[in-house]
């Protein structure tokens, strides 16, 4: 197998006392999507930028491509990372065609592969207006044209599907498909959730610079022990008098049934003749998400006491 | 070399697009134009007056005016990519820092080089074709090279300021008391210092005082050369130290040096 295309091991960083991050551990292989998810301030541009080698780990090894990233001699392989920020502005009186060109010059590339990229993120219509007259979704395009230059191995995308409208999105996502099957590896920041996970292979949770959960989604959902929610319908208010189904029973015709039990509920259900359909709904990412982040407010009591005290304040409010 | 070039030749199309390079050499030449014809206005009469005057007074205007427009032509050059989030994703790109700097520099030094040579040189061509004089030539030619060291190394502290400063009106406010510094409170400091002492102070000693200053510097360039009869004030008695032009341009260009230096270390150490 190939080695891994990014190590981290017991990664940590701190801004003069503050920690950004602490005792990270990760392998992303080669061809492989990571979901990075965490709030605003978790560490998630910190574990970039370390990734990137633009700042260095106080603690811990940082491998990239088999080299150090922040080393002089890795500089080479950066032509072959691509990176989209969380918030750039690009040079407003530049045309988007300029700009694209002169990040394509210093990777190396020709402005016709720049062309070709704005060909691709479908801003090629306006390549020759000036940046200031671009909007949001068109710069975040503009940004992302940017990331793709030189087909690089490794992409690290902060927030990329931010002002995007949902087509967009979803030609986005269709790139990274594509970037996939050609052995790209991809680190995808967002806390944005909802649509993310087909496209993700593993997701990784973070808080406060720790690591809350590393895994498939599936992975996540298992430890996480999340009920999934299923909904005959056709039964006619018959639920209630299942002693086998009453219990996980919330609402009048729904049920809440944990993971391991499904199957056992599913059989039951289907067994009924009058059932007329049935919809299976298993907890999503965003519920997995706010589980970890429980999780963790729960073993750190006074974030607790901070939290709900916050939630009074908006009840008041 | 490539990764340089490519940042020069952006820099330098900013200048042409901002048309900056236009506007300087258009004052740049009104100026020195002015001058040479009507510089001798204050003394009844107008026409094309002696070369030392027109010097002279070229150099005491451009005192002013090249530093602060090296100031305002690069100060914002780092801040302004850092608060649009774009040096950091250069500096993920294959491209040090080093190279960043020194692209720049070249860039919009290439800006401020050809504003002064077309500026200036065009009123030393229309001199030169008057007269037919060649001291005309070389005497601008000087002027020339020291104007555009002087507008290189304020150009270089720019870049101090520009990586120092965090926020862009930051940036603008020390580049406006950096011009304040080194155009005005440094020479008044200087005869201050000349009057306090009494004949304490030696001629070596205010000479050596005033490399300090790469204004200063500029200003002894091109008054070394010419009559003292023009010149007055505390650059008089400078002038008749033991220093040659070629010295002089020396230091100046250690001027334009020094700060590109302390540029990069800044650069080096900067948090991103």
């Amino acid at each position: 197998m190939n080695s891994p295309i990014v190590t981290l091991e017991n990664v940590s960083k701190h801004y003069k006392n503050l920690p950004a991050l602490s005792s990270i551990n990760l392998q992303l292989a080669q061809g492989e999507v990571l979901g990075l998810f965490g709030h605003n301030g978790a560490g998630k541009t910190t574990m970039m930028k370390l990734i990137l080698g633009v700042i260095s780990a106080d603690a811990g090894n940082v491998t990239v491509m088999g080299m150090k990233p922040d080393n002089k001699s890795a500089w080479h392989m950066r032509a072959k990372m691509g990176y989209l920020p969380e918030n750039v502005m690009f040079y407003e009186q530049l045309t988007g065609l300029e700009v694209l060109s002169y990040f394509s010059r210093l990777k190396g590339q020709s402005t016709a592969h720049a062309k070709a990229l704005l060909e691709q993120v479908g801003i090629a219509h306006a390549m020759d207006r000036q940046v200031k007259t671009y909007s949001k979704g068109m710069r975040q395009r503009l940004g992302l044209a940017q990331a793709f230059i030189g087909e690089p191995k490794l992409l690290l995308l902060d927030e990329p599907t931010v002002g995007l409208d949902p087509s967009a999105t979803a030609e986005f996502y269709q790139s990274v498909d594509r970037l996939k099957t050609q052995g790209t590896s991809v680190v995808l920041c967002s806390h944005v959730l909802p649509g993310v996970e087909q496209h993700i292979d593993r997701a990784m949770i973070i808080s406060g610079g720790k690591t809350l959960a590393l895994g498939t989604i599936a992975e996540l959902r298992g430890q996480a022990n999340l009920p999934t929610k299923i909904k005959p319908l056709g039964l006619n208010g018959t639920l209630a008098n299942d002693t086998l189904l009453r219990p996980y029973l919330i609402g009048a015709d729904s049920l809440q049934v944990p993971e391991q039990e499904k199957l056992m509920v599913l059989r039951h259900l289907l067994a009924d003749d009058s059932l007329r359909d049935i919809s299976v709904e298993s907890a999503n990412l965003e519920q997995v998400y706010q589980y970890y982040l429980q999780q963790k407010a729960h073993s750190n009591p006074e974030k607790m006491n901070n939290s709900s005290a916050t939630e009074n304040n908006k009840a008041g409010a | 070399m490539r990764e340089i070039i490519t940042v020069a030749n952006k820099e330098f199309h900013d200048g042409l697009r901002n048309r900056w390079l236009l506007s300087i050499t258009l004052i740049f030449a009104v100026l020195s134009v002015g001058l040479t014809y009507f510089g001798a206005a204050a003394s009844g009469t107008v026409g094309v007056t002696s070369l030392s005057t027109t010097i002279a007074s070229l150099a005491s205007l451009a005192v002013f005016l090249i530093p602060l427009i090296a100031l305002l032509l690069s100060y914002d050059s780092f801040v302004g990519e850092q608060e649009g989030g774009t040096l950091l994703l250069l500096l993920t790109y294959p491209l040090s820092k080093n190279q960043l700097l020194l692209g720049k520099f070249f860039g919009q030094g290439g800006i401020i080089t050809l504003a002064t040579l077309l500026g200036f040189g065009a009123s030393a061509l229309l001199l030169y074709i008057q007269h037919d004089n060649f001291a005309i030539i070389e005497t601008f030619a000087y002027f020339i090279l020291s104007a555009t060291l002087l507008g290189l190394s304020f150009t270089a502290i720019a870049y101090m300021i520009s990586l120092v400063a965090s926020e862009k009106s930051k940036a603008a406010g020390m580049a406006l008391l950096t011009w304040f510094f080194f155009a005005l409170v440094f020479d008044l400091a200087l005869l201050a210092l000349l009057v306090s002492a009494d004949s304490g102070l030696s001629q070596s000693t205010l000479t050596q005082l005033m490399m300090l200053n790469p204004a200063d510097v500029f200003r002894l360039v091109n008054l070394a050369g010419l009559d003292s009869t023009d010149v007055n004030g505390a650059l008089a008695v400078a002038i008749n130290a033991n220093l040659t032009q070629g010295q002089l341009l020396l230091i100046l260009l250690s001027w334009v040096i020094a700060p590109l230096a302390m540029a990069s270390v800044i650069f080096k150490n900067k948090k991103l």
